[in-house]
């Protein structure tokens, strides 16, 4: 048969989710006590990080600002939530939750705008995953008799919660419905650069109707943080966020008698065997480094294969990279945005190039970046040692370090051989192996022919360096409770 | 991964070492990479959410009806039903002469003739169901005495089945041998028809038979990998589609050969034709962007996008009165 046309590119054209549905205020203060306050501190820029534009200033919390903050929470518990039955409690989640899913769009370009990963993650990850969370612990709140603490587990009192910027809501959602669900009252703060949906997510709880105080929301940068952890009133602290931070919070509250849960960084190994399924290891690869521009605590970030495959997986996963498509992270077939900053941009530069001077290739998918906001392209360094620094530490970006290994046992040697241990991933036919490895791995999260796949029922949390305590699942409401 | 089948294959005596014996071809397919079936199925589900809109939703269309086999395989087809397919196929809507042909209509043996004559010198192909289609049950003399018969009334393209039962009971030489006998009938006496092998996904049932009945397929000189026969339940699906995509891209990073893929059954709707697309767009891409290389088995998938290219030209849905009835 004559081959007639010669095919033309299939081109996408632009499809960008509209940014009509976000009302967005020049200007957001606090919100403490079921009301939006103004601050006493300062205020700070929050910068849609794909366009460098300015979202909204929003206000710094100052000292005295948290003192209210606290004390509110304090009154609330006291006066009502810590009162309320369990019933009553699982009402007001099941409220929250549905009101997230009744706004679900207007929260995903929210977060998209405000954090810079793409619509489709945010649309059909982050904020599904929310609203399961408050629906899931809700279910809990009438049954905390029956979890597994005894008769009548109590709550702690004021939880103080400081969330990073990599899943805004995703990351409050983990914090606030285990910890209301369980009786507590919180503080939150959310991060310096992705503050806007933790405000709307206030709005929510307005519209919810929830007791004032029950919520507070309090934004700011580090000392906003340090102020709230440091604060005598508070019962609990729960941090998600980088290992030095975590260490600094740790030795604040040290020798007091709040309880602290910690959710740190990780550098996971992904470990693939000869004799695993090519095309859906080379999609878990993608997945467990490239999703969320890689700004993920328990991120893949370290890929061990086995020896006598490496060079046709990397050769796979490298034709498979060329596919990805960067850019407006509001355009719906958008799979990698915008790094969240300026400042973490720099970061993944500097380690990159200490990649480079180490000695390990380094390999960039061929995409155009967009001259404005900031964009790091899809990158693997092979030829990586465990040796490296960029087999080491945590690079929170789209860096991919790929290392190998001959035996079963050279691998759970390297995968373990880290001061981390968030998470893991196996990719192999063989079921006895995948039980094998995952008993020998010292992380808290092990995927199998899978990876960055979450749900509420699931624990999350890790070994050493990553933190110590829960989230998620049953286990996560230990953190909430006066239990051991 | 495995200990390389691809680099067998590409070595032609390597590929003589592998059909030598049933059990040297079974350990040659068995040694073939595995599908996860729920990795494989969060793929597919994962690529279907692309949002195709405005210019690249009309080249989509355009591109779908020249790659649409337009089909009819039932019992009570006759001479009168075929002639408005193949005007259908030539000229899909008779108020706009922008819209392209199908790639082919496709028919079963005894109405092959009958389509010729109507396509004449069209473009539009005349594809033949055959080897006893659709279960494949009847010997080989028969099947290829069906081929032949396609064939000599002047069909351009064979489709037909594979012997489902033998791959099944692991007799995949059996199977191999069956399609290079039809693949031979199809050149005989100078005839050029394309060979195009329905794998009928529906019955093989795991995602790892797919992949092998897919080599096995274009090991014996398949010219297209098709999926099913329209007669199964499941027909066509996005993984299974992916999955068959995956092998003709391993079959040609080995062999240097491309092959081409056919969804067949079930693809009814504009979008369930853009899914298929963005599949073949980013997983094997732009070189089988073609109807030469891929083909979308179907018949009422047609109106549905001649109402979706009216809509985009007029800015107005109309309805199923404004597009014929064949």
């Amino acid at each position: 048969m004559a081959r007639a046309s010669k095919p033309k590119p299939f081109e996408y054209a632009p499809a960008p989710e509209s940014r009509a549905v976000v009302d967005l205020a020049s200007s957001y203060g606090l919100f403490i006590d079921g009301e939006f306050v103004d601050g006493t501190g300062g205020a700070l820029k929050s910068v849609n990080p794909a366009t460098e534009e300015v979202l909204a200033e929003v206000a710094e919390a100052s000292e005295a600002d948290i003192d209210l903050a606290v004390k509110a929470a304090r009154r609330a518990y006291t006066r009502v939530w810590s009162k309320m039955s369990g019933a009553e409690r699982a009402k007001y989640l099941f409220r929250i939750a549905r009101i997230v899913q009744e706004r679900s769009r207007e929260l995903a370009v929210l977060e998209s705008l405000d954090n810079g990963k793409p619509i489709k993650e945010s649309r059909d990850v982050d904020v599904p995953l929310v609203a399961a969370h408050f629906f899931y612990y809700a279910g809990w709140a009438d049954k905390l008799e029956h979890a597994g603490f005894g008769p009548d587990p109590r709550p702690l009192g004021v939880a103080a919660q400081v969330i990073p910027w990599n899943f805004p809501l995703l990351m409050l959602a983990w914090k606030i419905a285990p910890a209301l669900a369980a009786g507590n009252t919180v503080v939150l703060k959310p991060a310096e650069t992705t503050p806007l949906t933790a405000l709307l997510f206030a709005e929510i709880c307005q519209q919810a109707e929830l007791p004032p105080g029950v919520v507070n929301i309090v934004t700011g940068a580090g000392p906003t943080g340090a102020a709230l952890v440091a604060h005598p009133g508070v019962d609990k602290v729960a941090f998600t966020g980088s290992t030095e931070v975590g260490k600094a919070i740790s030795r604040a509250v040290a020798g007091t008698d709040k309880r602290l849960t910690l959710e740190l960084g990780g550098k996971a190994a992904n470990i693939v065997f000869d004799d695993a399924p090519v095309d859906q290891t080379v999609e878990g690869i993608v997945a467990g480094i490239f999703f969320n521009q890689g700004h993920v605590c328990c991120a893949g970030s370290r890929l061990l294969v086995q020896e006598s495959v490496a060079e046709e997986l990397v050769s796979r996963l490298k034709r498979r990279l060329g596919t990805l498509r960067l850019g407006d992270p509001l355009d719906k077939n958008t799979d990698i945005g915008a790094i969240n900053s300026l400042e973490q941009l720099e970061r993944i530069r500097h380690l990159a190039g200490v990649g480079d001077d180490e000695g390990a290739e380094r390999w960039t998918a061929d995409c155009d970046l967009p001259a404005k906001g900031y964009w790091f392209a899809p990158t693997v360094f092979t030829g990586v040692s465990q040796a490296h620094r960029i087999a080491r530490e945590e690079i929170f970006g789209p860096v991919l370090s790929v290392l190998t290994f001959r035996t079963p046992s050279e691998a759970i040697e390297k995968a373990n051989n880290t001061a981390y241990g968030l998470s893991a991933g196996i990719w192999t036919e063989k079921g006895s192996r995948i039980l094998r490895m995952a008993g020998a791995m010292r992380a808290g999260v092990v995927w199998a022919n899978t990876f960055n796949r979450f749900d509420p029922t699931s624990p999350f949390g890790g070994y050493k360096e990553s933190g110590y305590g829960r989230e998620g699942g049953r286990h996560g409401l230990a953190a909430y409770l006066d239990v051991h | 991964m495995t200990p390389s089948p691809a680099s067998v294959v590409a070595d032609p005596a390597g590929l003589a070492d592998v059909t030598r014996s049933d059990a040297a071809l079974r350990r040659f397919l068995h040694g073939l990479p595995g599908v996860d079936q729920v990795g494989a199925d969060a793929r597919a589900a994962a690529l279907s959410t692309r949002s195709i809109k405005t210019t690249a939703k009309a080249f989509a269309i355009d591109l779908a009806v020249r790659m649409i086999d337009l089909t009819t395989l039932e019992g009570a087809d006759t001479p009168g039903k075929v002639r408005s397919l193949c005007a259908k196929a030539r000229r899909p809507d008779p108020h706009d002469a922008s819209v392209p042909a199908t790639a082919a209509v496709c028919v079963y043996n005894d109405l092959v003739g009958l389509a010729k004559a109507e396509l004449g010198g069209s473009g539009v192909k005349v594809a033949a169901v055959s080897t006893a289609f659709p279960s494949g049950r009847a010997s080989l003399a028969v099947k290829l005495a069906d081929t032949r018969d396609a064939v000599t009334q002047g069909a351009d393209e064979i489709d037909m089945v594979i012997d489902r039962g033998a791959f099944l009971s692991g007799r995949y030489l059996e199977v191999l041998e069956e399609i290079a006998a039809v693949k031979q009938v199809c050149s005989e006496g100078g005839a050029d028809a394309h060979l195009k092998v329905i794998l009928e996904t529906g019955e093989l049932a795991t995602y790892d038979n797919v992949r092998r009945a897919s080599w096995l397929a274009m090991m014996a000189g398949a010219d297209f990998i098709k999926t099913s026969t329209g007669k199964i339940s499941p027909a066509a699906t996005l993984p299974v589609t992916l999955v068959m995509l995956e092998a003709c891209r391993d079959w040609r990073d080995a062999t240097g050969a491309m092959v081409g893929m056919k969804p067949a059954g079930g693809i009814r709707t504009t979008k369930d034709a853009m899914r298929y697309l963005v599949l073949v767009n980013e997983t094997v891409g732009t070189d089988w962007l073609t109807p030469d290389w891929f083909r979308l088995g179907a018949s009422s998938l047609l109106n549905d996008l001649l109402l979706q290219r009216q809509r985009m030209s007029t800015g107005r849905y109309s309805g199923p009165d404004y597009v014929t009835v064949d």
